[in-house]
């Protein structure tokens, strides 16, 4: 069987993204996406859980029994979630008491479960690492687009302590947008994250459209060259 | 059973959208005049920028999504969302608060949920309570009454007004035109009892008159759309008892911690609420009996958000949370339809 990367790609980054198709994962889609560093933070987290319990979970199908199957997944997740929360609060504490709940929140976001059940348990090792990576992918670039604009109209700046994640070198990655910025604290506030999803879940579907009409567009010179050989039967 | 009979022809002209936003905006016109009288010029440079920014807002959306842009900006309907958001904004908000309010109103609670008519909440009281959470010192410093001025008639001119909205003053000038709203002084008593703040605060003592008045216009308003028939009694006056009977209940347990039923009636936005915002036909229940229910909560939860909430004035809120709940009390409170033995209210099988 022959493993269509591209089309796992193009997936898991767009056509079937978790967070703007499957609406996956949104309570720390909605909780953290805050600013950047936060929303950064938990995405990379949520990449390497999913990775892994993809690589695992694929690596296993053959063993694990279908009536037992999701308690096994859980387990699964829950022991890279629980390497993941440690190797945070060693590396970057202040970020892990920011994030707080949703670190360990991690094993019951729903895309990690939904694809260790829809893909990993039912393909082989490669595609199963390459869908939990682009998945992984799409859904922390979602969570990245939404903590960069809920932290831009709520606070007039970008990329606010960046330090928690990369280091000292990192604190003057801020940048700020407009000075004397008085804050918008309904961006901030959770009633924010849900219209801000909202407004690129549309986007997502105006482009799609705009694609599509492009395409029909493209194919309808050939559909009406081939019409045209229509015999005329009347006048 | 009707006891008198008239005689044919019945018919009247039907009673269009923009026959009712009309009646509407001519109702608001003593309220306005009340407070361009007793806040200054700021009302209605505030009603003039919502009702441009409105009607562009409006205008966008409607090409976007490639509607009829005359026929439905001919509605009136963004005008009185404009109306509405501009009086019950401070008479000095920044520009951009005003803006944004707008923007809100429109584009997001208003056009995103399908426009006119397809609103389940009501887009004035969407945006103020957006601009309230977000912006909460510019929503709280509102003008002083006039007669509060220190030596008497005072006011901000209508240059300085402007430059107040559009541009940057230094902020002694908010210190000699801007005041706390009775509603806020009465929240913060710092452990007086009611009759001592009243004795004590200037706004209580000399500037509640203005408040008062205001209402009364807003009162006068609403008796004019009760008497066109715009909507019916039901909402308001519902609204009004509850609050009323609530704050009477406590007032008279104990008049020293909570305040007179009348202050409650005649400060904030209870007049307005009950009159211009509640009654929204799209937004509200829709049966006779539901608007009861729906105009009662209201006001209990005013009551309670004022007395016990975080901010002080609670209409915004408590009319937002009740449109949560108009299309289930609708399900609760259907009529008999003519016909049926009993009415088809509540859920499917439960009543057969």
């Amino acid at each position: 069987m022959s493993v269509d990367y591209r089309k796992i790609t193009l997936n898991g980054l767009w056509e079937n993204n978790p967070a703007l198709v499957q609406l996956l994962g949104l309570c720390p889609l909605l909780a953290v996406t805050s600013s950047v560093v936060n929303a950064l933070g938990l995405g990379l987290a949520t990449m390497l859980v999913l990775t892994s319990s993809n690589l695992t979970v694929s690596l296993f199908r053959r063993l694990v029994p279908e009536t037992v199957r999701l308690p096994i997944f859980v387990m699964i997740i829950a022991s890279f979630v629980t390497a993941i929360e440690l190797l945070m609060q060693a590396f970057t504490y202040e970020l892990y008491l920011i994030l707080g709940i949703f670190i360990p929140l991690i094993v019951t976001n729903c895309v990690i479960m939904g694809r260790a059940d829809a893909f990993a348990a039912k393909n082989p090792v490669s595609a199963a690492l390459t869908d939990g990576f682009m998945m992984s992918l799409g859904f922390t670039s979602v969570l990245v687009l939404l903590g960069a604009i809920r932290e831009a109209l709520g606070t007039g700046a970008l990329f606010a302590n960046m330090h928690l994640l990369f280091g000292d070198s990192a604190r003057s990655w801020t940048i700020t947008l407009v000075e004397q910025y008085d804050g918008f604290l309904f961006a901030i506030l959770p009633p924010g994250a849900f219209v801000g999803l909202g407004l690129l879940i549309a986007l997502k579907n105006v482009i799609d459209a705009r694609l599509k009409a492009r395409r029909e567009a493209k194919a309808a010179p050939a559909a009406r060259a081939s019409g045209s050989k229509r015999v005329r039967v009347t006048g | 059973m009707a006891l008198i009979h008239l005689s044919s022809p019945h018919v009247s002209n039907a009673n269009s959208s923009p026959n009712m936003m009309r009646l509407v905006l001519i109702a608001l016109l003593p309220g306005i005049l009340a407070m361009t009288v007793f806040f200054g010029w700021g009302t209605l440079i505030q009603i003039a920028l919502a009702a441009t920014l409105a009607l562009l807002f409006e205008a966008a959306v409607l090409r976007l999504r490639k509607r009829p842009v005359g026929f439905f900006l001919r509605d009136y309907s963004a005008l009185v969302t404009a109306v509405l958001l501009a009086v019950a904004l401070p008479p000095f908000s920044a520009w951009w608060v005003t803006a944004t309010g707008i923007f809100v109103a429109i584009v997001i609670a208003k056009q995103l949920y399908g426009g006119l008519g397809n609103n389940p909440f009501n887009p004035a009281m969407v945006a103020y309570a957006l601009l309230l959470v977000s912006f909460p010192v510019e929503m709280t410093r509102w003008t002083a009454p006039i007669t509060q001025g220190g030596e008497g008639w005072q006011v901000a001119s209508f240059i300085d007004t402007l430059r107040v909205i559009f541009g940057s003053v230094e902020p002694a000038f908010y210190d000699s035109f801007t005041g706390a709203t009775p509603l806020d002084e009465l929240r913060h008593r710092n452990g007086l009892t009611t009759e001592e703040l009243w004795r004590q605060s200037d706004v209580l003592l000399n500037g509640v008159g203005a408040w008062y008045a205001v209402s009364a216009a807003w009162f006068m308003g609403g008796i004019f759309l009760l008497s066109r028939k715009v909507f019916t009694w039901h909402t308001p006056l519902s609204m009004l008892i509850a609050l009323f009977l609530v704050a009477s209940m406590f007032y008279g347990f104990d008049p020293d911690s909570y305040v007179s039923p009348i202050v409650h009636l005649g400060v904030g936005a209870t007049m307005l609420g009950a009159f211009f915002i509640a009654t929204d036909p799209v937004s509200s229940a829709t049966s006779n009996r539901g608007k009861i229910v729906f105009g009662a909560s209201i006001g209990v939860l005013i009551y309670i958000i004022r007395t016990w909430g975080n901010y002080p004035d609670a209409v915004a809120f408590s009319v937002l949370l009740l449109n949560l709940c108009a299309p289930f009390i609708d399900q609760y409170t259907q009529p008999r339809t003519y016909g049926h033995a009993k009415p088809n209210r509540g859920l499917k099988g439960k009543n057969q």
